[in-house]
């Protein structure tokens, strides 16, 4: 346990060790547009990601207005309701969760976390940023095209994507393909600089086992994504090529509408395999760094160690490791061989444990804590109940035969927002309710967060708990509408409008948020270098919003864990990580 | 503090959602209740860890709020504590995985007494074919799709002549006679739902897929498409009628076969 927690490293003078020459911008360009500064490049990402966002949350809406309210709405016909499920959850799942936990908050705080003065690579993490953008651009572009962006669903399940019978055949399906091959080149140049910075960048004294859990999800998360993302990448480029120059990968004999098509001999099932390899890891992928940033959240805020924190270290790795042998539980019922559901069904449910552990030690944490209901807390406290309540719900679907009836129903709807929309958000949230004040130097509004909290937190269980329940009746996902099914009480309507009337309310909430955001900027309470009272080394930073270069003349350097909140003996109820330990007691 | 009660009264609130709304399964109509019980099963042991969890955060959050002079405890890892929670864990989740893993051998077990029933999806309708007097499906390909054979039943293979081809028309089934349901596609992947019989399974475009099951209960009962297949998938319908043999007797002799429906034509085309 020692090693972990205290003890001096290696002594060395701080000014003593290998310091990095830092790139200075010259000019205003170089400076806050094609910036090298990862704490810029944090910013840009999570900009752009936020208001991509917003994108996909007013195409909620119209869903919801058209599930709601079906027949009222009626420029929403079946087209458009495809062609806005599918943006709305690529971009959620992609262009928002991933670039925002990853391109925002791993650069703003891996260099931060860990005692660097930037990314090891800050040339080509700009690039990273200007591709992403591009990537959004491209995505966007669909909107404009003829025929509109792609409605095939998110999972692009060939050969109906790229068929005339599915919206955005023309250049929807093509801007789509595109738009992800360069997400995944930007992707990959920033991924490759986080994990290289962790593995190579951290300050004197800070052991990987003393870096804070935050920084172990976003790490963790960067090498499953590094190794998720390249087969999304082969699906893309092939369903490409199958759809510009007639190959035949992912294309066997068929007669669409009465008409022989020239494809022949290719496997739909294929892309499948290749888009699930991918799209497992990405739920996790999204929710590792959410663990680690939620982890150091409750403990910061309960003013307490967080519990079993090396449990909670290999509990993220295995978490990590297994979530690539369990991708076809998204496929028991795709037609693959039965003797598969027997494998994955009992892989998934082994990734139960390590996800039951994190579980009970962000509860153990709160135990004889002196728990602070700050914006960020109360959010961590949401973000328990909605993961635990759809990590639960993903036991029924883990376990093959359960999924058969349940399977493409509003269920699984329900299960993944619960664990993968809505949990991620609320961390999402709380996140910038607590280090926005270290980003801007002021303090975001606290009744409006509060506010903000409660209508998200409330309204997204409202919505998302009884949803559940329509999708156990049987009613499929990406369905326009109910319309008339005889095992489906009129009173299905009703809960579909109460759920649409809530949905706008918590998007009307988002609002505040944004507006919090902007106002804030300047009319923020000063915050000071630690509003928090936190140990983690963003918080010691000389300046803030922290200069460039982070640290002043000298690097830090780490004498503890993370985590020593409520020391006993100690003067103040946290102990900085840099804070040398006391001559009278070490 | 209030978090403390809202906290309460989600757990509570979810529970009485769960036991008292009108929105449940629909009745099962196949042999399949088996599934329904493990689903039983999950939501015991899902809800009363969530109720646990939940209710313990609760109480957490009302005892540990923070007060003037509080200060929290020191306890970096209870390693007796946390084995314990993961070995319970363990145990829970081997309940839910055993009977699944039982039934899940169930249902990818056809009974050899099964007859057979070939359904075929296209953009957007349900299509059937029955084997005929002599037992068996006659082969069938894309390669063969005309617009007078629009199922692709080999009109080489003798086997195919005695099918019957229902198109554009309901399925019948008898009732308690176990049925394997070969699943074709000729465009797009589909999926053939129907909720009552709590089954399904994806239709590829290039292989053949299937599921069994026995119809236990007799009515009518949609067919829904499960699996998103362009812009008509809402509306890919029909019904399955499940009824006692003689009635589902007459039925069948008043279908047509592959032989019947191609026969016309030929004559035509003769003239
Ligand atoms: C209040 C917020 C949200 C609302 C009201 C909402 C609503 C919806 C609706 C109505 C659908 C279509 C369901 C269907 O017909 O099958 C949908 C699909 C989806 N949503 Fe959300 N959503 C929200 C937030 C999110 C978030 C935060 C994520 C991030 C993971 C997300 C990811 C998805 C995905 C992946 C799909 C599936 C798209 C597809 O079927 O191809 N949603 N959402
Ligand atoms: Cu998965
Ligand atoms: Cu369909």
């Amino acid at each position: 346990m020692v090693d972990v927690m205290h003890g001096v490293p290696e002594s060395r003078p701080a000014d003593e060790s290998d310091d990095v020459e830092l790139y200075h911008p010259h000019s205003w360009i170089t400076k806050y547009v094609f910036s090298q500064d990862a704490k810029i490049i944090a910013i840009q990402y999570s900009t752009v990601a936020l208001a991509i966002g917003l994108v996909a949350l007013v195409l909620s809406w119209l869903m919801r207005l058209q599930l709601g309210f079906p027949g009222v709405f009626s420029f929403i016909d079946p087209d458009r309701y495809y062609q806005f499920i599918t943006m709305h959850g690529m971009i959620m799942v992609v262009y928002l969760l991933t670039a925002l936990f990853l391109g925002g908050f791993g650069n703003y705080l891996i260099p931060l976390m860990l005692g660097a003065r930037d990314m090891v690579f800050p040339y080509v993490n700009m690039l990273s940023f200007w591709i992403y953008f591009l990537a959004v651009l491209v995505l966007l572009t669909g909107f404009f095209l003829p025929g509109g962006p792609t409605g095939a669903g998110w999972t692009l399940y060939p050969p109906q994507a790229i068929l005339a019978n599915t919206p955005g055949q023309q250049w929807g399906i093509v801007v789509m393909l595109v738009s992800l091959i360069l997400f995944i080149i930007g992707f990959t140049m920033g991924g490759l600089n986080y994990v290289v910075t962790v593995l190579q960048g951290r300050a004197k004294g800070m052991t990987l086992m003393r870096m804070p859990l935050t920084i172990w999800g976003i790490f963790t998360a960067t090498v499953m994504a590094l190794l998720a993302f390249p087969a999304l990448f082969v699906g893309a480029v092939m369903m490409l090529l199958d759809r510009l120059i007639g190959t035949s990968f992912f294309m066997p004999a068929i007669v669409a509408m009465g008409e022989r098509l020239a494809h022949k001999g290719g496997s739909p099932i294929l892309f499948q395999h290749l888009f699930w390899f991918f799209g497992h890891p990405e739920v996790y992928i999204v929710a590792l760094p959410a663990f680690g940033i939620v982890s150091d959240l409750i403990s910061t805020h309960a003013r307490k160690n967080i519990f079993g924190y090396r449990m909670m270290v290999w509990a993220l790795v295995a978490i990590g490791a297994l979530s690539f042998v369990v991708w076809a539980h998204h496929m028991y019922v795709s037609g693959m061989h039965p003797a598969f559901g027997f494998f994955f069904a009992t892989t998934t449910l082994i990734i139960a444990i390590p996800t039951a552990i994190k579980v009970y030690n962000w509860v153990l944490t709160l135990w004889q804590g002196d728990i602070h209901f700050t914006v960020p807390m109360l959010f961590a406290l949401g973000f328990i109940v909605t993961f635990l309540n759809g990590g639960l719900t993903g036991l029924f679907l883990g376990n093959v035969v359960v999924d058969v009836p349940l399977s493409d129903t509003m269920f699984v709807v329900a299960h993944f927002h619960m664990v993968m929309g809505v949990a991620p958000i609320l961390v999402i949230f709380g996140a910038i309710y607590h280090w926005y004040p270290k980003v801007t130097g002021r303090m975001l509004d606290d009744r409006l967060g509060k506010l903000h909290f409660w209508v998200t937190f409330l309204g997204a269980y409202l919505i998302f708990f009884p949803m559940h329940y329509i999708g156990l009746m049987g009613v499929p996902r990406r369905y326009h509408e109910i319309g008339a099914m005889s095992f489906v009480p009129p009173s299905a309507a009703t809960l579909n409008e109460f759920i649409t009337v809530v949905a706008l309310i918590v998007g009307a909430a988002q609002l505040a948020f944004v507006f919090n955001l902007i106002w804030s900027l300047k009319q923020g309470r000063p915050a000071g270098g630690n509003p928090w009272r936190a140990t983690t080394l963003e918080w010691q930073t000389p300046q803030t919003p922290p200069a460039h270069g982070n640290w002043g003349k000298t690097l830090p350097v780490v004498y503890r864990w993370a985590y020593d909140y409520s020391v006993p003996g100690a003067a103040e109820d946290f102990l900085p990580q840099n804070q040398p330990p006391d001559p009278r007691t070490a | 503090m209030g978090i403390a009660v809202v906290l309460a009264l989600v757990v509570i609130g979810s529970v009485v959602f769960h036991f008292l709304s009108p929105w449940w399964w629909t009745p099962i109509a196949s042999n399949w209740r088996y599934i329904d019980d493990t689903i039983i099963i999950t939501f015991w042991i899902t809800g009363v860890v969530f109720a646990a969890v939940v209710l313990f955060m609760a109480y957490c959050v009302f005892r540990f709020r923070h007060r003037e002079g509080n200060r929290a405890a020191y306890e970096p890892e209870n390693k007796r504590l946390e084995w314990w929670l993961a070995i319970g864990t363990g145990v829970g989740v081997a309940a839910m995985l055993a009977p699944g893993l039982v039934v899940w051998h169930r249902f990818v077990t056809v009974p050899t007494d099964a007859t057979v029933v070939e359904v075929i999806g296209q953009q957007w309708q349900w299509a059937y074919r029955l084997p005929g007097a002599d037992g068996r499906l006659g082969a069938a390909d894309v390669a063969q799709i005309t617009a007078e054979n629009p199922l692709g039943v080999d009109p080489k293979d003798p086997h195919g002549q005695d099918d019957i081809v229902i198109q554009g028309d309901n399925l019948h089934l008898q009732l308690g006679k176990p049925v394997k349901m070969l699943l074709r596609a000729i465009d797009v992947v589909h999926d053939f739902y129907v909720p009552e019989f709590r089954a399904k399974m994806d239709m590829i475009p290039g292989s053949v897929t299937y599921y069994w099951f026995t119809p236990t209960r007799d009515g009518t009962f949609d067919v829904l498409c499960a699996e998103l297949c362009g812009t008509g998938h809402t509306f890919m319908r029909g019904n399955v009628v499940v009824e006692p043999e003689s009635q589902y007797q007459a039925w069948l002799q008043q279908q047509k076969t592959f032989a019947q429906l191609q026969g016309p034509t030929r004559t035509q085309a003769k003239n």
